[in-house]
C-alpha cells in the first residue's frame, strides 16, 4: 500500500503545507499539538477539503483539486479511530460494530467481526452501551468499529491521549497486534515519542504545518535536530535481533544481531523469534579502552561514524559491527575522548527495550483478512 | 354521579378533539423535522424570514391566524381553491380544517423542540458515521434521528396538547359545528354561553384535564425509557 499526500491548507494564521509518501505498515504522524496532525488526517479521511493538493491511496486518487476530484468521506473506505472514540451512544458495542460492517460493500467485506472482537478483547463488552465503558474499553471498541468497516487504511488520532498510563499500557499491545495481524496500513497520530518509537515502521514529523522529517522509523528517530528535551531522552537506535537461546542459570536471554550477540534480562519468547531492540542514546556509554570488571553485560566494539554536536550535548553515531548505535555524551566528553569519525572505541549498553514481532521479514501473523488476502503489499 | 355521564354529543366532541389533535401532530411532524433541520443546519438567504414565518402563529392573535387561514385555505382562497379543484381536499368548515388550524398554531412549538435537540447533537458522531461509509441521508436516519428522538417526542406531546386546547384559530377558520368542527374547547365555550349548562362545561373540563394528564404521563414514561436505553440518565 502506498499513501501519497501533497496538500496546502490555510486556517487563519495557521498554514499546513505538507507533502510526503509512505508505504509503511504503521506510519506515525508525529508532532506537537498545533503542528497540524489532526488537520492533516482529517483531510485524508475526507472530513476536510484542502485548498490545493492531491491525496491518493494505492494510485487511487481521493482528492485532486487540480482536476476537481473530491471523493466524499463515506466513499473513501478509510477507517478512523478518533481521539474521543465517538461511539454511537444509542447503540450497544455489538451494534456499533455492526454499524461499521453495514455500509461496507458486500464484495469487499473482508473484516471478520468475531476475530476482531477476539483480537481486541471486547467480547465481554458487546452488550454494553458506550456510557458504561471505561476509557480504555471505549478506545478498543472504537478500533473494532473502524476495523469492522473493512477499511483500506486506518487512521488513528491519538487513540491513547485521553487515557492514563495504565490504560495506555492496556491498549498499546492491541495496536501492535493490529499493525502486525490486521494487514491494513495504519496512519497513527501522536505527540508522544515513546508511542511512536514503539509502534512506527515509518515516521513523518510535522512541525508548524510542515514536514520536518520523513522516512523509516530507525532513521528518523536517530535525528537530533528534531529533539526537545523530552524527546532527546527517547532518541534511540533500533537494532534488529533474533532470540538465540535462553540462559536459564542467570535468567538471561541471548540475542543475535548483525554485529554480534547481546545478553539481556530474560524475554518471554521462543528461540528464533525476531525482535526489534530499542537502545536509547542516553543508555549507551563510550570508552576508549575495553572496560574491565564492569557490571554491564553488553560491551560492543564500535567505530565512530559521525558526531553531531548540539547546544548542550552531542549525539555520536556508531557502527558496531553492522549495527547502528547512538550514544549521547556531553560536549566535554567529545573533547576529552577526542571523538571523531573513524575512532575505534567500546560502547557500553546499559539498557535495551524490546518491541516484539516487529522486525521486517517475520512470518506474517494470522491476518484478519481470511484466505490469503494481504493488503500489506 | 349521573351528571358525570357524557351525552352522545359530548362524546362526539371528545372523539373529534382527539382525532383532530392526532392528525395535526402526525401530519405536521415530517414538516416540523424538515424545517427544524433546515433552521439548525443550513445557512441561506431568507433564513431569518423562514424563522419568523414559523414563529408567527406564536405571536399573532389566534383569531388573526384563523382569519389568514380562512383567506388562503378557504374554498375561495388561492391555496384552498387549488386543493379543492385538483385534489378534492377541503378544509373550510371541516374537521380537517380544525386539524390544519391546530397544526399551524402548534408548529412553532414543534419546530422549536426538535431544533434544540438537533443543535444538541454531537456532529462529530455524524462525521464518524460518514467515515464508516454512511452517506448523509443514512447518517441522518441512523444517527441524527435516534439521537433527537427525545426532542421529537417532546415536540409531539407539546403539539398534541396545544392542538387539544386550540380555540381562537379553530373557531375563526372552521367555526363551531357540532359533529364536524366542534372540539372540546369550543364545546366548553358553547356550554358557557347557555344558562344552566354548567355541568356540561365541568364534565368536558374534567375530560380535558384527564387527557392532558395522560399525555404528560405517557411522554414522561417514553422519555425515561429512551434515556435509559441510551444510558444517559
Amino acid at each position: 500500500m502506498s499513501l501519497a499526500v501533497e496538500v496546502r491548507q490555510h486556517l487563519g494564521a495557521f498554514g499546513l503545507e505538507v507533502a510526503f509518501e509512505t508505504e509503511g505498515r504503521l506510519t506515525a504522524l508525529y508532532g506537537h499539538s498545533g503542528s497540524g496532525k489532526t488537520t492533516l488526517i482529517n483531510l485524508i479521511a475526507g472530513l476536510g477539503r484542502p485548498e490545493a493538493g492531491r491525496i491518493g491511496i494505492n494510485g487511487r486518487t481521493l482528492v485532486d483539486t487540480g482536476s476537481g476530484i473530491f471523493v466524499p468521506a463515506h466513499r473513501r473506505r478509510i477507517g478512523y479511530v478518533f481521539q474521543d472514540a465517538r461511539l454511537f451512544p444509542h447503540l450497544t458495542v455489538r451494534q456499533n460494530l455492526a454499524y461499521g460492517r453495514l455500509f461496507a460493500p458486500r464484495a469487499d467485506r473482508w473484516a471478520d467481526v468475531p476475530r476482531i472482537v477476539e483480537m481486541l478483547g471486547i467480547g465481554p463488552l458487546l452488550d454494553r452501551r458506550p456510557a458504561r465503558l471505561s476509557g480504555g474499553e471505549r478506545s478498543r471498541a472504537a478500533i473494532g468499529r473502524a476495523l469492522a468497516a473493512s477499511p483500506r487504511l486506518m487512521l488513528m488520532d491519538e487513540p491513547l491521549a485521553s487515557l492514563d498510563d495504565a490504560r495506555k499500557a492496556e491498549i498499546l499491545p492491541y495496536v501492535e497486534r493490529l499493525r502486525d495481524e490486521a494487514g491494513i496500513p495504519i496512519v497513527y497520530v501522536s505527540h508522544v515519542i515513546g508511542e511512536v518509537a514503539r509502534l512506527a515502521t515509518d515516521i513523518v514529523v510535522l512541525a508548524a504545518g510542515r514536514v520536518a522529517a520523513a522516512g523509516p522509523a530507525a532513521e528518523v528517530l536517530a535525528r537530533l535536530d528534531l529533539a526537545t528535551p523530552e524527546e532527546r531522552d527517547e532518541t534511540a537506535s533500533l537494532v534488529e535481533a533474533v532470540l538465540e537461546r535462553h540462559d536459564e542459570a542467570y535468567g538471561l536471554s541471548v540475542l543475535r544481531t548483525a554485529g554480534g550477540t547481546w545478553r539481556v534480562p530474560r524475554i518471554e519468547a521462543a528461540p528464533g523469534t525476531r525482535m526489534r531492540a530499542r537502545v536509547r542514546a542516553r543508555d549507551v556509554m563510550l570508552a576508549l579502552d575495553r572496560p574491565e570488571r564492569i557490571s554491564a553485560l553488553n560491551l560492543l566494539a564500535a567505530t565512530v561514524v559521525r558526531v553531531t554536536e548540539g547546544p548542550t550535548d552531542a549525539l555520536v553515531e556508531l557502527d558496531a559491527g553492522g549495527d547502528c548505535l547512538l550514544a549521547r555524551v556531553t560536549r566535554q566528553s567529545v573533547v576529552a575522548l577526542a571523538l571523531a569519525p573513524g575512532l575505534p572505541l567500546w560502547a557500553v549498553v546499559k539498557a535495551v527495550t524490546f518491541d516484539r514481532g516487529n522486525a521486517p521479514g517475520r512470518t506474517p501473523g494470522v491476518g484478519l483478512a481470511p484466505t490469503g488476502r494481504d493488503t500489506r503489499s | 354521579m349521573d351528571w358525570l355521564r357524557l351525552s352522545p354529543d359530548e362524546w362526539t366532541a371528545v372523539h373529534l378533539s382527539i382525532r383532530v389533535s392526532t392528525w395535526a401532530t402526525l401530519v405536521s411532524l415530517p414538516f416540523g423535522i424538515l424545517v427544524a433541520w433546515v433552521l439548525a443546519r443550513r445557512d441561506f438567504p431568507g433564513k431569518a424570514l423562514l424563522n419568523g414565518l414559523v414563529h408567527l402563529p406564536l405571536i399573532l392573535p389566534p383569531v388573526v391566524t384563523g382569519y389568514v387561514l380562512l383567506l388562503t385555505m378557504g374554498r375561495r382562497g388561492p391555496i384552498g381553491g387549488f386543493l379543492d379543484q385538483h385534489f378534492g381536499i377541503v378544509f373550510a368548515f371541516r374537521w380537517t380544517g380544525a386539524a390544519l388550524a391546530c397544526g399551524v398554531m402548534a408548529f412553532p412549538l414543534l419546530v422549536r423542540a426538535i431544533r434544540l435537540s438537533i443543535e444538541a447533537v454531537d456532529r462529530r458522531l455524524e462525521a464518524a458515521a460518514g467515515t464508516l461509509g454512511a452517506s448523509p441521508p443514512w447518517v441522518f436516519l441512523t444517527v441524527t434521528l435516534p439521537l433527537i428522538l427525545p426532542g421529537i417526542i417532546a415536540g409531539m406531546i407539546l403539539t398534541f396538547a396545544k392542538a387539544m386546547g386550540e380555540f381562537g384559530a379553530t373557531i375563526t377558520f372552521v367555526s363551531n359545528i357540532p359533529g364536524e368542527t366542534q372540539t372540546l374547547p369550543t364545546a366548553i365555550y358553547t356550554y358557557t354561553q347557555i344558562p344552566g349548562a354548567g355541568a356540561g362545561a365541568l364534565r368536558l373540563t374534567l375530560v380535558s384535564v384527564a387527557i392532558a394528564m395522560a399525555a404528560l404521563v405517557a411522554s414522561e414514561l417514553l422519555a425515561r425509557r429512551i434515556s435509559r436505553s441510551m444510558d444517559l440518565g
